[in-house]
C-alpha cells in the first residue's frame, strides 16, 4: 500500500557497471539484470509493494558474498539481502538502483552436534528442515513461525521470528547462539558464540531482528531442544471473546506456561474449517488452543490443571487431543489460518500488533468498530499467550477504494496498539510496511539513535536502506508524530 | 539523586568532559576494569512501576533493590528466571541488568531460559547527552526498531543509565528436588551432563567439583519425581539444597574462598575438562568453568579459545591483563561506534569494560 511507483527507467549505465564488476568474479548465470530474470524478485510476501531490482546477485560461496558486498560498497550501490522471500512486511523489497542479494543457494545444514544440541546451518535452510533433520536424535528447533515449511533461517534471524510455541520456548533471539556473516564492507564478522555470553556488547541481540540492515548472514548456529515425550492440546470454546481473553489471563495467573496458547474468533474458525477439517467448534464466539508438553506425567498433571482453569473461566466445551494425529490436526487449522482466509477473500491484509494481554477485549472491540466504520470484515487469529494479534482485513485489491479503506483500517488498529502500550509489530517486522507508524511509536531522539546504531555497522547506509527506521523527514510527511507529555517534537519542521 | 537530578548531572558531566561512574548498591564494584569518575548514584530512582502477574511482566526503576523485586515476585509465586547474583545486600535491578550476570538457572533445559538479555523486554535509558530514551516495551513480542533493550544488558553501564527496565518473569516451579551423585571422572561428568541436557528432563541447575555432582530438578511434581527416579543419586534435604544453590549464585560456597584469582571461563557445554592449574567448578551443564588459582592469564585465555570459548578475570588477579577477552578489530570498531552513538563524550563508566569505551 502506498506502493512506491518505482523508477520507470533503470539507470542503464549504472546497471552495466555493476553487472560488469560482479561478473568479474561470478558466473554470468549468477548475476541477473534482464527484466524477465529480475521480475520474480520484485516483492516478498507483502506483494502490495513491488520494485524490480536493478541487479540480482545469486552467490554460491562466501567469498562471492564478501566480494559482492565490497564491490557494492566501493560503488555506493545499496544491497538488499533476501532469504526465502516469505516476509510479510516488505523487508526484502528490492531497490531500483540496487543489488538484490539472494542467499537461496546457501541451503545446506553444515553440521549437527548431538551432544551439544546445536546445529550449524546456512541461511537459506528452511526453518522446518532443521527440525526434520534432527528428529531422529529426539531434538528439534523450537521457533515455529506459521510459514515454517517455506521460510528460511536467515530470514528468521533478520525478523526475530516467533511462532505458536514462543511463550514457552522463546523467539529466534532466544534460540540462536551465533551468527556468522559479512559487513557491508565485505569483512567477516561473528556475533554471539557457542559458549555463553560472548565478550563485549551483545551484538547478536542487535543483529537478530535487524531486518538485514546490519550485516549479511552466511551461517547460523541454532540451539536444539529435546523433543518433549508427549504433547496434548485442549480445544476450549467460549461464548464471548472477552471470556476467552479472561481465560488466557487465568491460565497464566495459575502459574502455567502453556507450550502454545492461541485464540481464534468465530470468523477465523469458520474460514479455517472450510479449508482444513480441524474439528473446531463453529458455534463458539472464540476458541482457545492450549497445549501442554513434557514428560507423560507432567502433561497429564498440567492438562488437568488447564482444564480446571478453563472450565472455571466459562469454557462451554473442552476437548483434549487423544492422539498425535488429533493434536497436529488442531494445529494444522491454526497454521493454515492465513491461506484459509485467502480462499474466502480476493485479498487479505495481515496486521501484527502486540498489546498487553489485559487490553485484549479493548482491542477486539475496537477492531469490531473499525469493521463497521470501513465496511470490511476482519477475522482474528491471535498468539494469545504473548499478546500478539493477527487481525486479517479482507478486501479486494482491484477496488481502489477498498484498498484505501484497508490501509486506513490497519493504520487505526496499529495506532491503537501503541496507545494501549503495545507495539506495531510483534514478529513480522517493520520493513517498508509499518515505517510510518514507527514515527508514532518512537520519539525523534530514539529514531536518531536507531540510525546511529545502523551507522555503527554500516556507515554509508547501503545495507537494506529505507526499511525499519524512518527518517525525520518521512515522519514529518506522515503527519502523525510521537507525542510525549503533550509536546510536539521539532516544532520548527514544516508539516504537510 | 532524582530522575531529573540524574539528567542534569549527565548533561553537566558531558559539557565539562567529566567521567561518571554509574553505581547502584556498589555490590559489583569489583567487576570489570578500573572505576573512573565521580559516582552517579542511581538508588533514589527506585520502585516497582508495574507488576501484573497475569502479564508475566515486571517494570521497575533502575535503582530498585534486587531483593525488593524478588520479594514482590515471590509473593505472586513468580521469579526472575535468570536467578541473578546479588553479590551484596545493596544490589539493584539496574545494576543486575548492566552487569548481565545470571545464576545457576542460566542453563535450565525445560522451556526457554537463559541470560538476563533473554528476559529484557524494554528499557528507559538516560544516554550520554542527557536524553531519556525508551526502547522495547512491556509486551512479550516486539520487533519494532533494533533491539536496544537487549543490547543494554551486560553493557556494564557504558551506554547509559538504566532508569527503568521491563522484564519477562516466570512462575516459580511447583516442585523442586536436588540430587547428589558421585562421578569421579570429570570428562565422564561433562558427557553425562550433556546427555541429560538432550533428554526431556526438568534440569534447572548443575554444579560439579572434585567428583561430586549436584543437580537441581524443578517443575511439575510428577515430572520432578519421575526425573529423580531416572537419574538416581541421593536426594539432598530441601533447606540444605537451597543454601547450596545460593552459595553457588552468591559465590559464598567454600570453592570461591580458595586462594588465587577467580576466572570465569565460558565454553561450549561439551568442551573437555580444561587443562589448567588450579581448582575448577563446572556449572551450566558444562558451559561455565570457574577456575580458582594463579594460572597464567595468557594460558587461561589460550585454553579458553582452544575450547571455543572465552575467559573473564572475574575477581582478584592483575587486571592489567584485561578483565574481558579482547575483541577482534571489526567488532572493536563496531563497539567504538556504538559507544559514540550512545555516549559521544564518554561520560559513562569510562574504561570499565574495554579501555577504548
Amino acid at each position: 500500500m502506498n506502493a512506491p511507483a518505482g523508477k520507470p527507467l533503470v539507470d542503464l549505465l549504472r546497471q552495466a557497471r555493476v553487472v560488469a564488476a560482479l561478473r568479474e568474479f561470478m558466473p554470468a548465470a549468477s548475476v541477473l539484470f534482464e527484466a524477465e530474470d529480475t521480475r520474480p524478485y520484485e516483492c516478498d510476501g507483502l506483494s502490495a509493494y513491488r520494485q524490480v531490482p536493478m541487479v540480482v546477485a545469486l552467490p554460491s560461496t562466501e567469498a562471492e558474498v564478501a566480494r559482492i558486498l565490497a564491490t557494492c560498497h566501493a560503488l555506493d550501490v545499496p544491497v538488499v539481502p533476501r532469504g526465502a522471500g516469505t516476509g510479510l512486511s516488505g523487508g526484502a523489497l528490492p531497490m531500483g538502483d540496487g543489488v538484490l542479494l539472494s542467499l537461496a543457494k546457501f541451503n545446506r545444514i553444515l553440521s549437527v552436534d548431538t551432544a551439544a544440541r546445536t546445529a550449524r546451518v546456512e541461511p537459506g535452510v528452511r526453518n522446518l528442515a532443521i527440525s526434520e533433520a534432527v528428529a531422529h536424535l529426539g531434538l528439534y528447533y523450537a521457533p515455529d513461525p506459521s510459514s515454517q515449511i517455506a521460510c528460511s533461517i536467515g530470514g528468521n534471524v533478520a525478523e526475530n521470528s516467533g511462532g505458536v510455541h514462543c511463550l514457552k520456548y522463546g523467539l529466534t533471539v532466544n534460540n540462536v547462539l551465533r551468527v556468522r556473516g559479512y559487513t557491508i564492507e565485505g569483512e567477516a564478522v561473528e556475533f554471539g558464540s557457542e559458549a555463553p555470553d560472548a565478550p563485549g556488547y551483545d551484538l547478536l541481540a542487535a543483529v537478530v531482528g535487524s531486518e538485514g540492515m546490519l550485516a549479511v548472514t552466511v551461517e547460523v548456529t541454532v540451539r536444539l531442544v529435546p523433543r518433549p515425550e508427549r504433547a496434548q492440546v485442549i480445544l476450549a470454546s467460549f461464548d464471548s471473546v472477552e471470556k476467552a481473553g479472561d481465560a488466557v489471563a487465568a491460565v497464566i495467573g495459575a502459574g502455567i506456561i502453556p507450550a502454545g496458547l492461541e485464540m481464534m474468533d468465530k470468523a477465523a474458525t469458520a474460514a479455517v474449517e472450510q479449508f482444513v477439517r480441524a474439528g473446531y467448534d463453529l458455534d463458539a464466539a472464540a476458541i482457545l488452543l492450549c497445549e501442554s508438553d513434557g514428560t507423560p506425567e507432567e502433561v497429564e498433571e498440567e492438562i488437568g490443571r488447564m482444564k480446571a482453569v478453563l472450565g472455571r473461566s466459562g469454557a462451554t466445551r473442552l476437548a483434549v487431543s487423544q492422539s498425535e494425529a488429533e493434536r497436529l490436526n488442531a494445529w494444522a487449522g491454526r497454521k493454515a489460518a492465513f491461506p484459509a482466509v485467502g480462499r474466502i477473500s480476493p485479498d487479505y491484509y495481515c496486521m501484527d500488533g502486540t498489546i498487553p494481554r489485559k487490553a485484549l477485549s479493548t482491542i477486539l472491540a475496537f477492531i469490531a468498530q473499525m469493521e463497521a466504520k470501513y465496511g470490511l470484515r476482519c477475522p482474528n487469529v491471535f498468539h494469545a499467550g504473548d499478546g500478539n494479534l493477527h487481525p486479517l482485513i479482507l478486501f479486494d485489491a482491484n477496488d481502489p477504494d477498498q484498498l484505501h479503506r484497508t490501509e486506513e483500517f490497519a493504520n487505526e488498529v496499529l495506532l491503537k496498539c501503541i496507545e494501549l502500550g503495545g507495539t506495531v509489530t510483534g514478529e513480522h517486522g517493520v520493513g517498508i510496511e509499518k515505517i510510518n507508524q514507527m514515527c508514532v511509536q518512537f520519539a525523534p531522539a530514539e529514531l536518531a539513535l536507531f540510525r546511529a546504531l545502523k551507522a555503527a555497522f554500516d556507515p554509508k547506509g547501503l545495507l537494506n536502506p529505507q526499511k525499519n527506521i524512518p527518517t525525520l523527514h518521512r515522519c514529518a510527511e506522515f503527519g502523525r508524530m510521537h507525542v510525549r507529555g503533550g509536546e510536539l517534537p521539532h516544532p520548527e519542521l514544516p508539516r504537510f | 539523586m532524582t530522575w531529573a537530578g540524574l539528567v542534569d548531572a549527565v548533561k553537566s558531566a558531558g559539557a565539562h568532559g567529566r567521567a561518571l561512574r554509574v553505581r547502584g548498591g556498589g555490590s559489583k564494584d569489583f567487576y570489570g576494569q578500573a572505576l573512573e569518575g565521580d559516582v552517579l548514584d542511581t538508588r533514589a530512582v527506585r520502585g516497582i512501576v508495574a507488576h501484573e502477574p497475569t502479564e508475566l511482566v515486571l517494570t521497575a526503576r533502575g535503582g530498585t533493590p534486587l531483593a525488593e523485586v524478588e520479594d514482590v515476585l515471590a509473593r505472586a509465586g513468580q521469579m526472575l528466571p535468570f536467578e541473578p547474583p546479588h553479590f551484596g545486600p545493596g544490589a539493584t535491578i539496574g545494576g543486575a541488568v548492566a552487569a548481565g550476570l545470571a545464576g545457576p538457572r542460566r542453563a535450565a533445559t525445560n522451556g526457554y531460559t537463559g541470560a538476563i538479555r533473554d528476559f529484557v523486554l524494554g528499557v528507559t535509558l538516560l544516554d550520554g547527552r542527557g536524553e531519556v530514551l525508551r526502547f522495547g516495551g512491556r509486551v512479550m513480542k516486539n520487533v519494532a526498531g533494533y533491539d536496544v533493550s537487549r543490547l543494554i544488558a551486560g553493557s556494564m553501564g557504558t551506554l547509559g543509565v538504566i532508569l527503568e527496565v521491563s522484564l519477562k518473569v516466570l512462575p516459580r516451579p511447583p516442585a523442586a528436588c536436588t540430587l547428589r551423585l558421585a562421578l569421579p571422572d570429570p570428562a565422564r561428568a561433562i558427557e553425562q551432563l550433556n546427555a541429560w541436557g538432550g533428554m526431556p528432563l526438568p534440569l534447572t541447575a548443575s554444579a560439579y567439583r572434585d567428583g561430586d555432582l549436584a543437580l537441581r530438578l524443578e517443575g511439575a511434581e510428577s515430572a520432578v519425581k519421575a526425573a529423580c527416579r531416572r537419574i538416581g543419586g541421593e536426594r539432598v534435604d530441601d533447606a540444605a539444597a537451597a543454601a547450596f544453590w545460593t552459595g553457588m549464585r552468591e559465590q559464598t560456597d567454600p570453592f570461591f574462598s580458595l586462594p588465587g584469582a577467580l576466572w570465569r571461563v565460558a565454553v561450549p557445554s561439551t568442551a573437555v575438562p580444561l587443562g589448567l592449574p588450579g581448582a575448577q567448578l563446572v556449572e551450566w551443564g558444562g558451559a561455565l568453568r570457574w577456575l580458582k588459582g594463579d594460572a597464567d592469564a595468557a594460558l587461561v585465555r589460550r585454553e579458553a579459545l582452544r575450547a571455543g570459548g572465552h575467559a573473564t578475570l572475574f575477581r582478584g588477579g592483575d587486571k592489567a591483563v584485561g578483565v574481558f577477552t579482547a575483541l577482534d578489530p571489526v567488532k572493536a570498531r563496531i563497539h567504538a561506534r556504538l559507544k559514540a552513538a550512545f555516549d559521544p563524550a564518554r561520560v559513562f563508566n569510562r574504561g570499565r569494560m574495554y579501555a577504548e569505551l
